[in-house]
């Protein structure tokens, strides 16, 4: 018995030395030496300055750009630490609604997003537009939801039509390898590039 | 529904399936203590750990010693990563500043870590240092698959002995675990999620300034060496809140296969090595096709729950039919870089799993997306199942399933050339029905007490649908959630971490004595009166057994939850 206890005590120490500090540090090496700008969260920087992940999404309300999906993070409220704010695509707090089917809140806030876009676009919602993500940071939206928005965002650019649709097809990404995941539009980097298109 | 999404799907297990029998035989000989193309690099290392610990490597342990050996591992363990985080703000790495963990958090989050569950009643980007992240979490990843391995292995030496009062050593079982599988694995594998995006980095939480002019703070960290051993390991606590919905935990739809394969592999394989070492690789892959039936079944009832979207929004004109420009279907929840197949698969494998990760919120499935995770942790994760636990609690099920097939024909039950008497029925009946006193005891608890409806965040059956799942995930040692209810209070971190200690401890230790009891018999030769379990016949029987079991003792709360909630959405009935 006092074996099996001298056993226990110096396998969870050796264990912890092995995969909780030499495997992280390890890796953290490699990745550094390799791989740096994704082990360093595949940021975005312009002139200087950080302007977010190409992984991350962020939130969109102007009718010049793309708008990303809804989100559902929050953050604490500054006037009352008990309480949580709605704060949309806060990449230091990640999460989804959390909100099922029958939820009076989910689909009063369906019927406002739709509301909203509406008035935009009258046609058929692309439903990834109105519902959000389960990370509240999706960086993406189906290319259905991109042509959804193509003419505003050229109105509102004074563009043609025909240009923000070459722009959003060349920033269209199919699956990987052909086969696996979705096809999706990065919204920060066709955004990006649309304020490029706009500079030229 | 898609033809793509049918070929993902198809794919997913043609890769796992091809997986199964190369990773088997390098298992079985890595457990065997055989050299393997690793043993110049880690020989040494795995006899200086005995020497240190003053194991003898070459001394046997009956089934008592081998359970008390695993329980004492698990108690320090638990021990140091309860200190570890209550006084996290004082120890190095804590670059944010992260405060000390609460008493009531922390005994939950290292009782959750040490039996596999990884559930999280916490934010990890809001919660844990990186120390905490690394030196506790991540080590549990790789311990708590480790002694579930090592438990399955015991449990098949039980079957594959003859005559013989002892099942190995722990103490080895746990080291060759964790350093000729888990972690060449794991090394491999961070360093693949990385090259997809996975961060991984000491640094600060990164500020940002968006396109529009906001500041967007970034949370990152040592995240891909958790995630790999978080998949691999069937552990699934991620290293943020969202978890592997995070476009930082799982970033592409490669990354997404990867980690879905990680998480299946070694319990695919286990059922390979249960075939070599009772000396018929067909009695594991019959284990093996009763698995893979179950998870397609699974996978295609939430493809088409999910596809078929949510009647309620369709007024608003809101377009949920799947075309090539969009997947459609309720996306409330779901990536657009997964879609409707790969959450699906994802969902399934991981409740079929004791993993818990979640690619999407299941909490926002439609109520019959959202039965099957729940009915999948509720039959005891045992398809594929935990690294480890998924194998020991199906070959309970094979002896319930001899058992019945024994009275039917009026024979004493026999499997794998092992006698099922008296002890090994009574002691597998009690370890399989633990389980639902367990979530059932619990979920009714929480359901009659003021504390335990103040969690609730969705009403209508929904709400009762979120304490059951916590409670069976809780006690599955799944992890996964219905993650809107609040789970962070003294009543619910307290009672969720007895399910889970139950859950874990309480199905092993009559297990373990099953594997006692068949070890000490004799192997008996196939005769023409056995009942062959390697064939079609008995892969049904087995099925039956476990849809049977899980149908009668689960209905009436499913109908409860998801069933009621069903009709109850399509009457356009909110709440």
């Amino acid at each position: 018995m006092v074996n099996q206890i001298r056993a226990a005590i110096v396998f969870v120490v050796l264990m912890t030395l092995l995969t909780g500090i030499l495997y992280p540090l390890a890796i953290t090496g490699i990745a550094q030496a390799l791989l740096p700008y994704q082990a360093n969260g595949s940021l975005i920087i312009q002139n200087g300055k950080i302007i977010g992940s190409s992984l991350i999404g962020q939130a969109f309300t102007s009718d010049k750009y793309f708008y990303g999906r809804p989100s559902a993070t929050t953050a604490t409220d500054p006037n009352d630490a008990t309480k949580t704010i709605s704060a949309p695509y806060n990449a230091a707090n990640s999460g989804g609604s959390n909100l099922g089917p029958t939820s009076q809140t989910l689909v009063d806030g369906i019927k406002g997003a739709a509301e909203k876009l509406h008035r935009d676009n009258s046609g058929p919602i692309p439903v990834d537009l109105v519902t959000a993500s389960g990370s509240g940071l999706d960086p993406d939206i189906t290319p259905a939801a991109a042509q959804f928005q193509i003419h505003r965002v050229a109105k509102a650019r004074n563009l043609t039509d025909q240009q923000v649709v070459t722009l959003v097809s060349r920033y269209t990404e199919s699956r990987a390898l052909g086969i696996f995941g979705e096809p999706v539009v990065n919204v920060l980097k066709l955004n990006m590039a649309l304020d490029n298109l706009n500079k030229q | 529904m898609t033809v793509n999404g049918f070929l993902q799907i198809a794919l997913y297990f043609i890769i796992i399936a091809a997986l199964t029998k190369p990773l088997g035989s390098y298992m079985t000989r890595v457990f065997a203590g055989e050299r393997t193309f690793l043993s110049p690099l880690l020989l040494p290392l795995e006899n200086l750990f005995y020497r240190i610990s003053g194991v003898d490597p070459k001394r046997e342990q009956r089934w008592t010693i081998y359970v008390i050996a695993m329980l004492l591992f698990n108690f320090f363990g638990f021990l140091l990563l309860y200190v570890m985080e209550r006084f996290q703000a004082v120890l190095p790495l804590n670059p944010e500043g992260m405060s000390n963990v609460a008493p009531d958090l922390a005994f939950n989050t290292a009782v959750s870590f040490i039996t596999n569950t990884n559930w999280q009643a916490y934010g990890g980007e809001t919660t844990m240092s990186y120390l905490v992240q690394m030196a506790g979490l991540t080590v549990h990843n790789f311990v708590s698959a480790a002694t579930g391995i090592a438990l399955a292995l015991a449990f098949i030496r039980g079957f594959a002995r003859n005559s013989i009062d002892t099942l190995g050593n722990f103490w080895v079982d746990l080291t060759r675990c964790v350093l000729y599988i888990l972690l060449p694995i794991s090394i491999i594998a961070a360093l693949f999620l990385i090259w997809q995006g996975i961060p991984q980095n000491l640094g600060m939480t990164v500020d940002a300034t968006t396109l529009e002019g906001a500041k967007q703070s970034i949370a990152q960290g040592p995240v891909a060496s958790q995630i790999a051993i978080k998949m691999l390991g069937t552990n699934g606590g991620g290293f943020f809140n969202a978890n592997a919905s995070h476009p930082f935990e799982n970033p592409t739809a490669l990354s997404n296969l990867f980690q879905m394969i990680l998480m299946i592999a070694l319990s695919a394989a286990l059922t390979n090595v249960f075939g070599r070492m009772v000396g018929n690789q067909m009695q594991g892959w019959a284990l093996f096709g009763a698995m893979l039936i179950l998870s397609v079944v699974g996978v295609l009832f939430i493809y088409g729950a999910e596809s078929a979207g949510n009647p309620n929004i369709t007024a608003f004109g809101v377009n949920q039919a799947s075309s090539p420009l969009q997947t459609g279907g309720n996306m409330e929840g779901k990536e657009v870089r997964f879609g409707l197949a790969n959450t699906a698969l994802f969902a399934t494998l991981t409740t079929d799993a004791s993993c818990g990760a979640v690619n999407a919120m299941h909490d926002s499935f439609t109520p019959l997306g959202g039965l099957v995770p729940l009915f999948n942790i509720e039959l005891g994760e045992v398809i594929f199942g935990g690294v480890g636990s998924g194998l020991y609690g199906m070959l309970l099920f094979a002896i319930v399933a001899m058992f019945i097939a024994g009275l039917m024909v009026g024979r004493t039950p026999e499997y794998v050339g092992k006698k099922l008497e008296a002890q090994e029925v009574k002691m597998t009946m009690l370890a399989l029905l633990v389980l639902p006193l367990s979530n059932l005891g619990f979920t009714a608890l929480a359901t009659v007490l003021p504390a335990g409806l103040a969690g609730i965040a969705n009403n209508g059956p929904h709400g009762f649908t979120e304490i059951l799942y916590a409670f069976t995930s809780a006690t599955g040692n799944n992890g996964s959630a219905f993650a809107g209810i609040n789970a962070n209070t003294m009543f619910y971190n307290l009672t969720t971490a007895f399910a889970m200690l139950i859950g874990r401890f309480a199905m092993i230790i009559p297990m373990m004595a099953v594997a006692g009891s068949l070890a000490n018999k004799k192997l008996v030769p196939p005769s023409s009166g056995t009942f062959p379990t390697d064939n079609g016949l008995f892969v049904g029987l087995l099925i039956g057994v476990i849809l049977i079991v899980g149908g009668l003792t689960f209905f009436p709360v499913l109908a409860l939850g998801p069933i009621v909630e069903h009709t109850l959405m399509h009457a356009g009935t909110l709440f």
